[in-house]
C-alpha cells in the first residue's frame, strides 16, 4: 500500500479542508467512462471467449452426450483383466523404458559439446553460437511423436525409431538447458582457475564444467522420467513401446485390457520418478556437500 | 582407533613426520581406493543397463549404418524444387494449401489456449487444497495431491484416444484432454509455489474473520498470482507442441494434416506444415517469455 504523506502525531484542532483527490487518486479511479470502458472489454472478451467455444465445437449437448459415453467406456474398464497378455504388456513396457533410457542418454551425451557451442562464455564465434541456438530452437518447434512419425519412415516399425524420435528431440532441449546454465556459472571459479596460468580449454575444465555437473545430471535425469511418459505413446505411430498395444486395444474397444495397460503405465513412472528423484537428490546433495 | 582418526585425534608434534607422511598416504590410498570403487560398481550396473535398453530396444548399429543413405534421400525429399528465377510460383506450389494448414494451426493454437485456461483454472482452486500449509484438512490435501497426480501421469494423447471415443472426432476431444492433463502437471506447481507463500500475510486475513475461502482469495491470491500466471504461460507453450499431435488420434488441430501428408509420402507438404508449426511454436514462445517478463517484473514491483 501506498504511504500517505506524514501525518503529525495529534491533529490540529482545526484540520484543513484536505485534497482527497491528491492523497488518495485509487479513491477516484474509477469514474463512469472507466466502467463503460471496463464494461465493453469484457463484453468483446466474453464474446471472443464464446466464439472460441464455438469454433472448438464446444456444446452443451455434446458435453452431456459425451460424457455418458465416457463414463460407459470408465465402467467397461472394470475388472481390469489382461486376458493372459500380461508378459507381452511388461515386456512392451520394459521396451518403453528402454527407448526413454537410450533416447535420454545419448540426448545427454550430445548436448554437452553442443550446450558449449552455444554459451556465450564458451564459445567465441557468434555466427557458429547463432546457428547452434537457432536449429536447436527450430528442432525443438516439433514434438518427440512428430520426429517419431519422421523416423519410422526412415528406419521402420519398432523401438529404434522412437529412440531416434526421443535422441533428437532431447538433444535440442538439453542444448539450451546446458548453454543457460554455462552461462549462468560463477566468473570468480573461472577467473581463479585461469590466474594459476590455465589455458582456455584448462579454465573449461576445472573452472566451468565443475559447477554445471550437478546440473546436468539433474536436467538427464529429470527428462528421464519426463521421457518414460513420452514413450509410451510413442507406440501410437508405430515407434515401439506400450502404447503400440494402447491404441491397439482401444481401436478394438477392449476397455479391460486397456485399463491393465494404462495401471501398468501408471506403476512404471512412478517406480522411475522414485527412482530418479533418489538418485537426483544424492548427486546433487553429494555434490553440494564437496562443495562447502 | 583406525589410522585415519589417528590422523586427526594425535597431537601433531607427538608423531614423527616421517610417520604422519605414513598415515597421510594410507588415508589417501583409502579414499582412491573407496572413489574407484564407486566408480567401477556405478559404471558396471550403468553398462549393464545400457547393453541390455540397447538389446530390448532393438539398436542394430550396422542396420543403422546401412540405413543412412536413406536418413539423406528421406529428409532431401522433404527439399522442394525452388529456383530463383520462379520463386513465387515454386512457393506457391510448396504452400498450396497454405490456408487450410494456416487454418488447422490457428485452431491448434486455440485449443492449447483454451485447455491452458481450463487447465489453469482448474489447478488454481485445486492448488489450494493440496498446499500443505492452506489445506483445510489433511485428508483433504491427500486427496487433493493424489487427484493431481493421477492427473498428471496419464499422457494426454491416451487421454484424447479415449475423449475421441466418447466426444466424438474434433477439437473438443483435444480440448479436454490437454486441459485434464494440464489440471495435473500445473496443479502440483501452483501448489508447490503456494506451500511457500508469506504466512503473515494469510495469518493477518485471518484475523479479520475471513473463512478459508476469503483468506484464499484475499491472503494468498495476490502473492501468488505473478507464479501462478509465470507458470500458466509456460505451460502454454508445452500445450502448443502438445496440441500439434492431437491431430494424430483424431483430436483436432494441424497434426491430422501432417500425419496424413507423412503416411502418403507428399513429403514437401509435410516439411511445409512442419515449417509453419515452427514458427507458430517460436511465435507463441516469445510471446509467453514477453508477457512472462512483464508479469514476473511487476510481482517484484509489489514486492518492494
Amino acid at each position: 500500500m501506498r504511504d500517505g504523506p506524514e501525518k503529525p502525531a495529534m491533529p490540529p484542532a482545526v484540520s484543513p479542508s484536505r485534497d482527497w483527490r491528491r492523497e488518495r487518486p485509487e479513491l477516484f479511479f474509477w469514474t463512469w467512462s472507466r466502467l463503460v470502458i471496463l464494461g465493453l472489454l469484457a463484453g468483446i472478451g466474453g464474446y471472443v471467449f464464446l466464439w472460441g467455444l464455438g469454433v472448438l465445437g464446444f456444446g452443451i449437448d455434446r458435453l452431456v452426450n459425451g460424457s455418458l459415453r465416457l463414463g460407459q467406456a470408465i465402467g467397461l474398464m472394470f475388472p481390469p483383466t489382461a486376458q493372459g497378455q500380461l508378459p507381452l504388456y511388461i515386456h512392451a513396457i520394459g521396451e518403453t523404458l528402454a527407448m526413454a533410457f537410450l533416447g535420454t542418454l545419448v540426448a545427454a551425451i550430445l548436448s554437452v559439446p553442443l550446450g558449449l557451442m552455444g554459451a556465450r562464455n564458451i564459445m567465441p564465434v557468434g555466427p557458429v553460437r547463432l546457428l547452434v541456438r537457432r536449429s536447436s530452437d527450430v528442432v525443438r518447434g516439433l514434438d518427440a511423436l512428430i520426429w517419431a512419425i519422421f523416423f519410422v519412415s526412415v528406419v521402420g516399425l519398432g523401438p529404434f525409431a522412437g529412440i531416434l524420435a526421443i535422441a533428437v528431440n532431447d538433444t535440442a532441449i538439453l542444448t539450451k538447458l546446458t548453454a543457460e546454465a554455462l552461462e549462468n556459472t560463477d566468473r570468480e571459479q573461472q577467473r581463479g582457475v585461469r590466474a594459476t596460468g590455465a589455458g582456455r580449454l584448462s579454465v573449461i575444465n576445472f573452472g566451468v564444467l565443475p559447477q554445471v555437473f550437478p546440473v546436468l545430471i539433474g536436467n538427464a535425469l529429470y527428462f528421464f522420467e519426463s521421457n518414460v511418459r513420452s514413450a509410451s505413446i510413442l507406440g501410437i505411430v508405430g515407434a515401439g513401446g506400450i502404447g503400440f498395444y494402447l491404441m491397439d486395444r482401444m481401436m478394438l474397444s477392449a476397455w479391460r485390457e486397456v485399463s491393465v495397460i494404462v495401471g501398468l503405465i501408471l506403476v512404471a513412472v512412478a517406480c522411475i520418478d522414485f527412482l530418479s528423484g533418489r538418485l537426483r537428490r544424492r548427486f546433487i546433495a553429494g555434490r553440494g556437500a564437496r562443495v562447502q | 582407533m583406525s589410522v585415519r582418526d589417528e590422523h586427526w585425534t594425535a597431537p601433531a608434534q607427538e608423531l614423527s613426520l616421517a610417520r604422519r607422511k605414513q598415515i597421510f598416504a594410507e588415508a589417501y590410498r583409502r579414499e582412491r581406493l573407496r572413489t574407484w570403487r564407486i566408480w567401477l560398481v556405478g559404471g558396471g550396473v550403468f553398462v549393464v543397463m545400457v547393453i541390455a535398453a540397447a538389446d530390448i530396444g532393438e539398436v542394430d548399429l550396422v542396420h543403422l549404418w546401412d540405413r543412412l543413405p536413406r536418413f539423406r534421400s528421406y529428409f532431401g525429399r522433404m527439399v522442394p524444387d525452388i529456383s530463383l528465377e520462379s520463386l513465387w510460383p515454386d512457393l506457391q506450389r510448396w504452400f498450396r494449401r497454405g490456408w487450410v494448414w494456416l487454418r488447422a494451426l490457428w485452431e491448434t493454437v486455440l485449443i492449447a489456449l483454451y485447455a491452458t485456461s481450463f487447465g489453469c483454472i482448474a489447478a488454481y482452486f485445486v492448488s489450494f487444497l493440496a498446499a500443505d500449509n492452506l489445506s483445510p484438512h489433511p485428508a483433504v490435501r491427500f486427496v487433493a495431491r493424489r487427484t493431481l497426480e493421477f492427473a498428471r501421469t496419464i499422457p494426454e494423447l491416451v487421454y484424447a484416444i479415449i475423449f475421441v471415443f466418447s466426444f466424438g472426432i474434433g477439437p473438443l476431444a483435444g480440448v479436454l484432454a490437454l486441459a485434464l492433463h494440464s489440471f495435473g502437471a500445473v496443479g502440483k506447481l501452483f501448489a508447490d509455489v503456494a506451500e511457500n507463500c508469506d504466512r503473515e500475510q494469510i495469518r493477518g486475513v485471518r484475523a479479520t474473520g475471513a473463512n478459508w475461502m476469503q483468506t484464499m482469495i484475499y491472503g494468498a491470491t495476490p502473492q501468488l498470482g505473478p507464479d501462478f500466471l509465470s507458470y500458466g504461460l509456460y505451460r502454454l507453450e508445452i500445450n502448443v507442441r502438445a496440441a500439434s499431435v492431437l491431430g494424430f488420434v483424431g483430436a483436432g488441430g494441424i497434426g491430422q494434416e501432417l500425419y496424413n501428408a507423412i503416411k502418403t509420402f507428399r513429403l514437401t507438404d509435410a516439411s511445409a506444415i512442419s515449417l509453419m508449426l515452427i514458427a507458430a511454436v517460436i511465435a507463441v514462445d516469445m510471446l509467453s517469455s514477453w508477457l512472462r517478463g512483464r508479469v514476473i517484473g511487476k510481482g517484484r514491483l509489489s514486492e518492494a
